[in-house]
């Protein structure tokens, strides 16, 4: 099953009366709209000609300023020249590939991955190499260890793709110490990291972690954010932190793209960041997912069977469940559907058919009762299904009671194996130049 | 004319009929009628009975739409509608009743077997696996009964495979069928109004031959039409679609696929309402034969009015 039927199974999840796990929406009901309307109505009283106007193509200094601020809430203090805004943090995923990646180029990721960068990978025919997350994030000796094996092939990936906090999909953390290991790795390859970091500030237990990019000072990590979760993905607002001389391209394909991120909407964040509350409303909505991720653990406890296993996240927005083998979450999906509940099948999330057993589950954008509900009728199908295999092979002889995973468990560390299987390596690309120099260095 | 589009639906196949609704109204506003898009929902008789429509074009695939449910309704209310009537549609659906249809009067089917979920659930049917398989042989192929597309659709190499091909196959339908696997050439033959289009063949490109993708998308798959085969393969094959079409009691327009086997000829299916998108087969034929799109979507209509038209 691939991109087109799972698009038309996605279609399906879209009428009214389905409870959506599926989809990736914060919840912007909170969000009092007699501020919205006074922000608006000062912007059309005060600013009407320019907020209508075209901007630069970097965006505002003062929305930068806005940046400035979010990025220092999580320890970072980027110069506000090495910033650009962009229309929400999808495009600077798309501009890093465009300035960074040509037909051929290998770029690594996490397995699972985030399923709206396949496309963007895909797009510019880039050949995707996954490395494996457990709990603690990616596998970085296993990245080391592939690293060494495109060394020995005289390959040089574009860039590793990472979303080190609380990742979409798989709900997991990068630990502090494979951060420290990713950035030395990146150093000492002078390799590029692109940090994508839309959820950062949505920790509902635990402890903060330095972001790549504060590790790393900036030299060899790109970094990516939103607004889309700290406030709206409706004004399409995200940002990308590059040194100069990625920037410039990243500029050039900027202008290229759309000319400037809308002038409106960053009047909007100027105006909202200037009432000064922006932080208390994170905190609410901190306070909401909380709730709602425990709501969702809770029902998963109570209705998902024995095989399952799934993550526990301290932040973001997704838990990434892993059903027995048997079990293909792409059929699971039609006959979730028909008890009007909705889940992301695994396989959105691997560039090579895996993920089959896995799904994600989404917890921002539902209420608790519904996130019981929805969890419940999953737990059923599955059930149904878990039961049904149980018929279906007993008293075979040289059958066995298959539950054992395919996939690696993600609610568990596991020591890293170097497995490298599914990865599709083809012939050394000669002209391949290195993607990323550090500030001052020749190239 | 006033024309009411119906397409959509809840069916898991919505995305595609949308499509092959979408085109049809082009064409049928190319074509100078009032064209009414309806996006069958539970508001759909409450439309349909507001609107009055002098016809109605049924643009949907799937479970809701192509099972003879929409045609039901539409017979209720005394709109005339295109593409196969209630019975058909309900016999095309359901692959298991279409299989019998087909060994009842003739018409070469592979070797199946049936369940559904209660046999396995209660009957202890999993017992009787090991006899099936050895009368079918390896690969077979697992399929739920009802369901358009390849959706659920399974190949099992061996008997380990099979328990997991049982379980996604059980997922769209509560019955399902091993069926053997016939190699030789996929041939779609489109009928309308009881005449066979010219065969279209589907040359996979590389992956599996069931793969719901495939059929849909451009450059998964290719299509020669029509079909390079010789006057006796081409007579066979027209005369098991045209068999299989009339052993289902279609009419107006259906889309028989089947297998070219070295035996000759087996039908796999009837798609009742086959689909009308820039990629499907029915215009395809149709454009072999010579017929535009909008040509196409004429004739359909005066089939619908005028039964006897063919």
């Amino acid at each position: 099953m691939r991109s087109s039927a799972m698009r038309d199974l996605m279609a399906v999840t879209a009428r009214p009366e389905v409870i959506s796990l599926a989809g990736g929406l914060p919840d912007t009901s909170t969000f009092p709209p007699q501020s919205f309307a006074a922000q608006m109505t000062r912007i059309a009283q005060e600013s009407a000609a320019e907020a209508l106007q075209y901007g630069p193509t970097e965006g505002f200094e003062e929305t930068k300023d806005c940046i400035l601020q979010v990025m220092g809430a999580e320890g970072m203090l980027p110069e506000a020249e090495d910033v650009i805004v962009t229309t929400g943090g999808q495009q600077a995923i798309d501009l890093v590939c465009k300035t960074l990646v040509d037909p051929g180029d290998v770029v690594i990721c996490e397995a699972p991955t985030y399923p709206g960068a396949v496309p963007v990978f895909c797009s510019y025919q880039a050949e995707v190499v996954q490395i494996e997350c457990d709990a603690d994030g990616m596998r970085v000796e296993e990245l080391a260890a592939v690293l060494e094996r495109l060394d020995a092939e005289g390959r040089r990936p574009k860039f590793v793709y990472s979303v080190p906090s609380f990742q979409n999909p798989a709900g997991v953390t990068m630990s502090f110490e494979r951060r420290q290991r990713l950035v030395e790795l990146a150093r000492r390859r002078e390799l590029l990291v692109v940090e994508d970091n839309p959820y950062g500030l949505l920790r509902y237990s635990g402890e903060p972690l330095p972001p790549l990019y504060q590790l790393d000072g900036g030299d060899f990590v790109l970094y990516i954010g939103t607004f889309s979760k700290i406030l709206s993905p409706g004004i399409r607002l995200g940002w990308a932190v590059a040194p100069p001389p990625v920037m410039e391209k990243i500029v050039l394909g900027k202008q290229a793209s759309d000319l400037c991120t809308s002038t409106l909407t960053q009047y909007f964040v100027r105006e909202y960041f200037a009432e000064g509350r922006w932080r208390e409303y994170i905190e609410d909505l901190v306070g909401i997912y909380r709730q709602r991720r425990d709501a969702m653990l809770e029902a998963l406890r109570e209705h998902f069977p024995a095989q399952a296993t799934w993550t526990e996240p301290e932040g973001g927005l997704f838990i990434w469940a892993t059903l027995p083998s048997y079990i293909d979450t792409s059929d699971l999906l039609a006959k979730a559907l028909r008890e009007d509940v909705a889940f992301v099948p695994g396989q959105a999330a691997y560039v090579d058919g895996r993920g089959q057993s896995s799904m994600r589950l989404n917890f921002s954008g539902v209420d608790e009762d519904e996130i019981r509900e929805g969890i419940r009728r999953i737990g059923k199908v599955i059930s149904e299904q878990v039961g049904l295999y149980r018929a279906l092979v007993r008293d075979s002889p040289g059958m066995p009671g298959r539950e054992a995973e395919d996939m690696p468990d993600l609610s568990k560390t596991e020591p890293s194996s170097g497995s490298d299987r599914n990865l599709t390596l083809s012939e050394p690309d000669e002209g391949d130049v290195l993607p990323f120099r550090k500030k001052g260095s020749a190239g | 004319m006033k024309v009411a589009v119906l397409k959509g639906g809840r069916s898991l196949e919505r995305g595609v009929s949308l499509r092959s609704g979408a085109r049809v109204e082009d064409a049928l506003e190319r074509l100078g009628h009032e064209v009414v898009p309806l996006d069958a929902g539970a508001d759909l008789v409450e439309r349909l009975t507001e609107e009055r429509p002098d016809v109605a074009f049924v643009a949907m695939h799937g479970p809701g739409g192509e099972d003879g449910t929409a045609q039901e309704l539409l017979e209720i209310l005394g709109i005339p509608f295109t593409g196969p009537g209630v019975a058909a549609c309900a016999r095309c659906m359901d692959k298991v009743l279409a299989k019998h249809e087909f060994r009842a009067r003739g018409v070469p089917t592979p070797d199946w077997f049936a369940f559904n979920e209660t046999a396995f659930g209660e009957l202890g049917a999993a017992d009787a696996l090991g006899g099936i398989e050895e009368r079918l042989g390896f690969p077979l192929v697992v399929k739920p009964s009802r369901g358009g597309s390849s959706l659920g659709v399974k190949f099992a190499a061996g008997a380990e495979e099979v328990p997991a091909a049982l379980v996604s196959a059980f997922s769209y339908d509560e019955r399902v069928l091993l069926e053997r696997f016939v190699e030789g050439r996929e041939l779609a033959v489109s009928v309308l109004g009881g005449e066979a289009l010219p065969t279209v063949e589907a040359i996979p490109t590389g992956g599996d031959r069931y793969d719901f993708e495939a059929r849909y998308e451009i450059g998964r798959t290719t299509f020669a039409c029509p079909a390079e085969l010789s006057d006796a393969d081409s007579a066979a094959v027209v005369k098991s679609a045209i068999g299989a079409y009339e052993a289902l009691g279609c009419a107006g327009f259906s889309r028989v696929d089947l297998i070219l086997a070295e035996g000759g000829p087996q039908v796999l299916e009837v798609n009742a309402i086959p689909g009308l998108t820039d990629t499907s087969l029915l215009p395809m034929a149709a454009e072999a034969a010579g017929m535009s799109f909008e040509q196409l979507v004429e004739k359909i209509l005066d089939l619908a009015l005028k039964p006897t038209a063919a």
